[in-house]
């Protein structure tokens, strides 16, 4: 093969551009965020048990009202990653068409959560009821926060997008948006998988 | 309209913290109208308080570390004159219910923010010089972040007059923190406090790790970082990985008690040793957050003062990478006696007694970098000489405490509570005066003075080895922790010395009061000031900029060449008789100041103040403050400021006209 010596001053060349280190920095927040839901997962594990005489995970899921909020959130990440590439070709109209549908997308999801939310409560599986409950409705609802801030952030950058275009920190801060956004469906799969699905066969 | 706020909050039967708010409140009011006085107000805006500069923000860190340790050491005397005059039938000043608040203050504060912010505040002022850049990756976050631990402070102070504090303990062990057993506002003060302090300390590790890892100069590899930067990198790693365990926790403990959920509580499932897990487990790795950046301090130190380089430095790199690792392996040895078994038990006594391996190591470690060396004896190498024997005496009864079978004996006793002190005061505060005696040259331009500082390290070492010592016998002889009264006369003897110690500790703290008064004070004489920015003949990239730097820090990044960046770029300007040459300046772009983190925090503020009280409508209303100053910050167009190439050049030609004159005399005594 060629001989060509990797050249010693491969060292380090110094700060890369600031895209690169604001996403860095964003990863390592949302490595932290991911942290914070590992520990609710982990309580409600732990509590899984605690029910106190009341209703269990199998007899408070509604799988079809998860599913349909499954297929939302999973497509809504499709159309945040058009949005992403259309950003990337600076066609801010596109843009601003799939941010509408994954905030749309996203206003659904919150929807059939508060609908499940409610049933639960109107049944008096209220959080009061007992821990496996309050850890149910932390973990879940803790998702659903974070959506509601997502959705909060894509209305405002889709003003911002409006009035300032495709400027650099715009640009950069769109990507750092779709990276939380990309998280938060990682976090619901493993909510859907390990509450629903592992709730609804035990 | 204000919740459940009235006037039965303000303790108005109980003199004591009535007094204490008074004098605080005179001194705040005197400082005020010192500055409207003076018209500083326009200075302080512009150039602190909307600051963004990573070395702006660091003194303030540190000021805000020195208010609060001041304030915690109010109530380590307290504790220790009281115990010291509650014996037998003697009841001492402090009512239970008291004396609980102050345990609990003591320990929240010193942990969250008085060794906390030193630490960070360091951090962020000596990091950025250091690696050779120009500030941190994200400066108005770190402004934010500053803000936001300052909001903390003071809402735990403001429980000294508004309601009342924890009765709990440092950590508010459920389900004696739960709304059956602890109904007043206490321990809302403390998840308030803590929650609000905790995200900006979790955003200014993401920002520290950023730093550290993406905004190097060029040249500058990760093994050739100085040590405090690779053990404030694990810290801030620490940080990232453990501060949101914390969030997660004290966010469960809040809605116990808010909405009655049955997280830790007694009944319905609830399970309260899944808090002492939790808590643990964000609270293991924060004691080497703690510990970690201030092993960083000692090694600069040790290696500058005895004119050699770190001996084992990879050695060095490995033992703090290690103890990253293991220090979230151990957290169970907070509570062996919950009754995990001997097979749980045991892993986790040895998994502690092997992270003493890595800290074993350091101590070797700096022993041989002094071994042959030139040692000079300055404050700054007595603090890390003391640290080096209280460290070790501290870790030894560490590892006796990792042996689950003597932890049943000892545990719960002040045997406990002695190594812990012997370990964080030994090691954390010892670390940090030594690093503001060390930096402080540096951030203004004149050192401290050595007598009195010389004096503070004794007040303080007697001090501390009055109290400590006698403490580990107490505990041997079965005294338990958190006693307001004391059963036992034949302790009197002992809690003399001990609240004897306490008072030299503060003969000491008032000679580092006493120290700065002097410095400043004498900041011009030719004993103090620091032309040259190179006081201590340093060996890292700092020391090769002006005292204090300009606010771009380098004029030129610098291009590194190997490890001891400034060492070598010094020994070669000795050599050759000439400093090198003038660089092509460039324009530099700056970031602009920005009130948006004081805005942020000033809300939060009110958040956590509000839900304390149960003020709903002005948790919205700050609520929606918050967000607006986002969308404030958000909505800026320009977001740098240029300096121009005119300005850089002046800043660097008058930064490099003292360190000609000082290699003309060199040259001129023939000592090139």
């Amino acid at each position: 093969m060629s001989a060509v010596p990797t050249p010693r001053r491969s060292e380090w060349a110094g700060p890369p551009a600031k895209d690169i280190v604001t996403a860095y920095g964003f990863w390592m927040f949302l490595i932290g965020d991911v942290i914070m839901f590992a520990s609710f997962f982990a309580g409600y594990a732990v509590l899984a048990g605690g029910r106190a005489g009341g209703p269990g995970p199998a007899d408070i899921i509604e799988l079809p009202n998860v599913a349909v909020q499954t297929l939302c959130l999973l497509t809504s990440t499709l159309t945040c990653a058009l949005a992403g590439v259309m950003a990337e070709r600076r066609r801010m109209a596109w843009t601003q068409l799939w941010l509408l549908a994954t905030g749309l997308l996203g206003v659904i999801f919150l929807a059939l959560e508060i609908r499940e939310f409610s049933h639960l409560i109107e049944r008096g599986a209220t959080p009061q009821r007992s821990a496996f409950l309050s850890g149910f409705f932390m973990l879940v609802g803790c998702h659903g926060v974070h959506v509601v801030a997502g959705i909060l952030w894509l209305g405002t950058m889709m003003a911002q997008v409006a009035v300032r275009g495709p400027k650099a920190y715009v640009q950069r801060r769109l990507s750092a948006f779709m990276l939380y956004w990309h998280a938060l469906d990682i976090v619901w799969v493993g909510l859907f998988s390990i509450v629903y699905i592992w709730g609804s066969i035990t | 309209m204000l919740g459940r706020l009235d006037w039965s909050a303000i303790p108005l039967h109980e003199p004591l913290p009535l007094a204490a708010a008074g004098g605080v409140g005179l001194a705040v009011a005197a400082s005020l109208f010192w500055i409207t006085k003076r018209g500083h107000w326009g200075y302080l805006w512009r150039e602190w308080i909307t600051s963004v500069d990573h070395k702006r923000i660091g003194v303030l860190y540190c000021i805000l570390a020195l208010l609060m340790l001041i304030r915690g050491l109010v109530d380590a005397v307290m504790m220790r004159t009281h115990q010291a005059v509650a014996v037998g039938d003697a009841q001492g000043y402090l009512p239970p219910d008291h004396y609980d608040q102050i345990f609990s203050a003591h320990g929240t504060i010193m942990i969250f923010f008085g060794a906390m912010p030193f630490i960070v505040g360091l951090m962020n002022f000596a990091v950025p010089l250091q690696i050779g850049a120009r500030d941190v990756a994200f400066p108005t976050l770190n402004a934010a972040s500053f803000w936001l631990t300052a909001s903390g402070a003071l809402l735990v102070n403001v429980s000294l007059v508004i309601g009342e504090f924890a009765r709990t303990g440092w950590l508010p062990y459920a389900p004696l923190s739960e709304t059956s057993y602890s109904p007043g506002v206490g321990v809302d003060y403390y998840l308030w406090a803590i929650q609000i302090a905790g995200v900006g300390t979790l955003l200014s590790g993401v920002n520290l790790v950023t730093t550290i890892v993406k905004l190097r100069a060029p040249g500058m590899t990760m093994l050739r970082l100085p040590m405090f930067c690779w053990t404030s990198l694990g810290a801030n790693l620490l940080i990232v990985a453990a501060f949101p365990i914390l969030t997660a926790t004290v966010t469960m403990l809040t809605f116990d008690r808010y909405l009655g959920f049955h997280f830790f509580t007694n009944e319905a499932g609830g399970n309260p040793m899944m808090f002492v897990n939790m808590i643990w487990a964000w609270g293991h790795p924060e004691v080497y957050i703690l510990i970690l950046p201030a092993f960083g301090i000692f090694s600069e130190i040790f290696s500058t003062f005895s004119g050699k380089p770190l001996f084992g430095y990879r050695s060095m790199v490995a033992a703090t990478m290690f103890i990253v690792v293991v220090s979230f392996t151990v957290w169970l040895h907070h509570f062996f006696t919950m009754g995990a078994g001997a097979d749980v038990n045991a892993a986790f006594g040895i998994a502690t007694s092997i992270i003493a391996v890595g800290t074993g190591v350091k101590i070797f470690n700096w022993i041989f970098t002094m071994y042959g060396g030139s040692v000079r004896f300055e404050t700054p190498m007595l603090w890390s000489m003391a640290f080096l024997i209280t460290f070790v005496v501290g870790g030894m009864t560490g590892v006796l405490l990792a042996v689950p079978p003597a932890d049943f004996v000892l545990h719960n006793s002040m045997f406990l509570v002695a190594h812990f002190h012997n370990v964080i005061v030994g090691g954390v505060v010892f670390g940090v005066i030594a690093g503001y005696t060390y930096w402080f040259p540096k951030a203004f331009g004149f050192r401290l003075d050595e007598r009195w500082g010389k004096i503070a390290f004794w007040f303080h070492m007697i001090g501390f080895t009055a109290v400590f010592v006698p403490m580990y016998w107490l505990g041997l002889e079965g005294m338990t922790r958190r006693l307001q009264h004391v059963y036992d006369a034949g302790w009197t003897p002992f809690l003399y010395v001990m609240a004897a110690g306490v008072l030299a500790s503060v003969a000491g703290t008032a000679a580092l009061i006493m120290q700065l008064a002097v410095s400043i004070r004498d900041r011009r004489d030719e004993r103090l000031r620091d032309d040259l920015g190179d006081p201590w003949d340093g060996r890292t990239l700092e020391w090769g900029l002006p005292s204090p730097p300009p606010f771009f820090n380098f004029a030129q990044l610098p291009d590194v060449s190997g490890e001891e960046a400034y060492w070598s770029i010094k020994r070669k300007a000795i050599e050759q008789g000439e400093l090198p040459e003038e660089p092509d300046y460039d324009m530099i772009e700056m970031p602009r100041p920005t009130p948006t983190g004081i805005f942020v925090a000033f809300f939060s503020t009110l958040i956590g103040f509000a839900c304390i009280w149960h003020i709903w409508w002005l948790v919205m209303v700050s609520g929606a403050g918050v967000y607006l100053a986002f969308v404030g910050y958000a909505w800026r167009d320009v977001h740098e400021r240029d300096v121009s190439v005119d300005e850089v050049r002046r800043a660097d030609q008058a930064a490099r006209a003292p360190r000609a004159a000082a290699l003309a005399r060199l040259v001129k005594e023939g000592r090139t």
